[in-house]
């Protein structure tokens, strides 16, 4: 990507969807944008979710990771990730291939659905 | 070789006195090798005016540290895997390889970046060396860079960043000489995300492509008063002398 600034998840920051839903991996001329963190500050770290466009369509999504370095022992990756989710929790897609960050499985609560189809964890 | 000596005649027209031959001298090769010396960075404490008493106690604790959990010899560019404790693992055991792109810290607060990239992802981890939740610190393979950070890896083709999970760590046969791994690296195409060219980080690990024009526009940032900038001078020789013969000691006892 062109901007390397701010590194966590804002408004209007660019984002790579992981999981393998159509949705997620049809090629659009536009790159799927955030448009709302669902957060008391509008940043949006692992496991925040936030509202994404994509082709002209809104949908929530959870983040997976991003480029800015968080605390020590936790991975940073080298691009924002992003799983699509529905309004109560489900994941649309049915896989994810990238890695996880093992911090997720604190909330299993709310992301269970998501921690199963999850492949790798780092 | 035989000495005429015996058969000098001195200025006073007599024979002058036998002189032994020099005695040989055996050189050692063996016992000549200087024992490799390793220091790890964070001991060595920063330039400022801060009392030396909070590095002296700062040193105890890690010599604590490392008579009960080894950190072994390491270096930027070196392979590592890192065995961390998690409490929200399946099996509470985490376990990382990766390169060693950084050393930071000084003291007890010592970090190191592991970089690998997996299913396509690239993945850093800033690990803290005197973490008690490190299980184990394993060198899969123990080789330096031409430059003393790695960050330019981000910005590379991702092979030069992939490293098997399940690689084996490889068996070094001498007690000498860390072999040096003078890898040129090739870069993604541009922007990166810092200016690498510019001689402000002095990379010699790339392999640079940009035709030379740009090379010489890089050159206008450089400052080469830097380095005889006597106020930046920090001689370590002695410090690491002393901070060697204290750390060695601790671990012996």
């Amino acid at each position: 990507s062109i901007t390397g600034a701010c590194r966590a998840i804002q408004k209007l920051t660019r984002v790579r969807v992981v999981d393998n839903s159509t949705l997620g991996n049809t090629p659009y001329h536009r790159p799927p944008k955030c448009i709302h963190v669902y957060n008391k500050t509008g940043v949006g770290k692992v496991g925040d979710k936030i509202l994404l466009a994509i082709k002209g369509e809104k949908k929530k999504a959870l983040i997976v990771g991003h480029k800015m370095p968080g605390p020590t022992m936790t991975p940073r990756f080298d691009s924002n990730n992003v799983v699509l989710i529905e309004d109560n929790g489900n994941p649309i897609g049915t896989r994810i291939k990238t890695p996880i960050p093992y911090i997720l499985r604190q909330r299993e609560g709310e992301f269970s659905k998501v921690l199963a189809i999850a492949r790798n964890f780092v | 070789y035989f000495s005429s000596s015996g058969y000098r005649i001195s200025s006073d027209g007599k024979p002058a006195k036998f002189q032994l031959p020099p005695k040989p001298v055996i050189i050692d090769k063996q016992k000549q090798r200087k024992e490799r010396r390793f220091l790890s960075p964070e001991f060595i404490p920063p330039r400022g005016r801060t009392d030396p008493l909070k590095f002296f106690i700062e040193r105890k604790d890690m010599i604590q540290r490392r008579k009960v959990f080894n950190i072994p010899e390491f270096y930027v560019g070196s392979v590592l895997a890192v065995t961390t404790a998690d409490p929200h693992a399946s099996e509470k055991v985490t376990r990382f390889v990766g390169i060693c792109i950084q050393r930071g810290g000084k003291g007890l607060g010592a970090t190191f970046v592991l970089r690998n990239v997996i299913e396509d992802q690239g993945v850093e981890i800033c690990y803290e060396l005197y973490n008690p939740r490190i299980q184990a610190i394993e060198v899969l393979k123990l080789e330096k860079r031409l430059d003393d950070n790695l960050m330019y890896l981000r910005d590379a083709l991702p092979e030069y960043s992939t490293f098997d999970v399940n690689m084996k760590p490889e068996s070094r046969l001498d007690h000498e000489e860390v072999p040096v791994n003078k890898l040129q690296v090739r870069m993604k195409p541009k922007p990166w995300s810092k200016r690498w060219e510019r001689p402000k980080y002095n990379i010699k690990g790339i392999k640079f492509e940009l035709p030379e024009k740009k090379m010489k526009e890089a050159q206008k940032w450089s400052q080469p008063w830097l380095e005889f900038d006597m106020l930046r001078e920090y001689d370590t020789s002695k410090i690491e002398d002393k901070i060697w013969k204290e750390v060695s000691e601790g671990l012996k006892k």
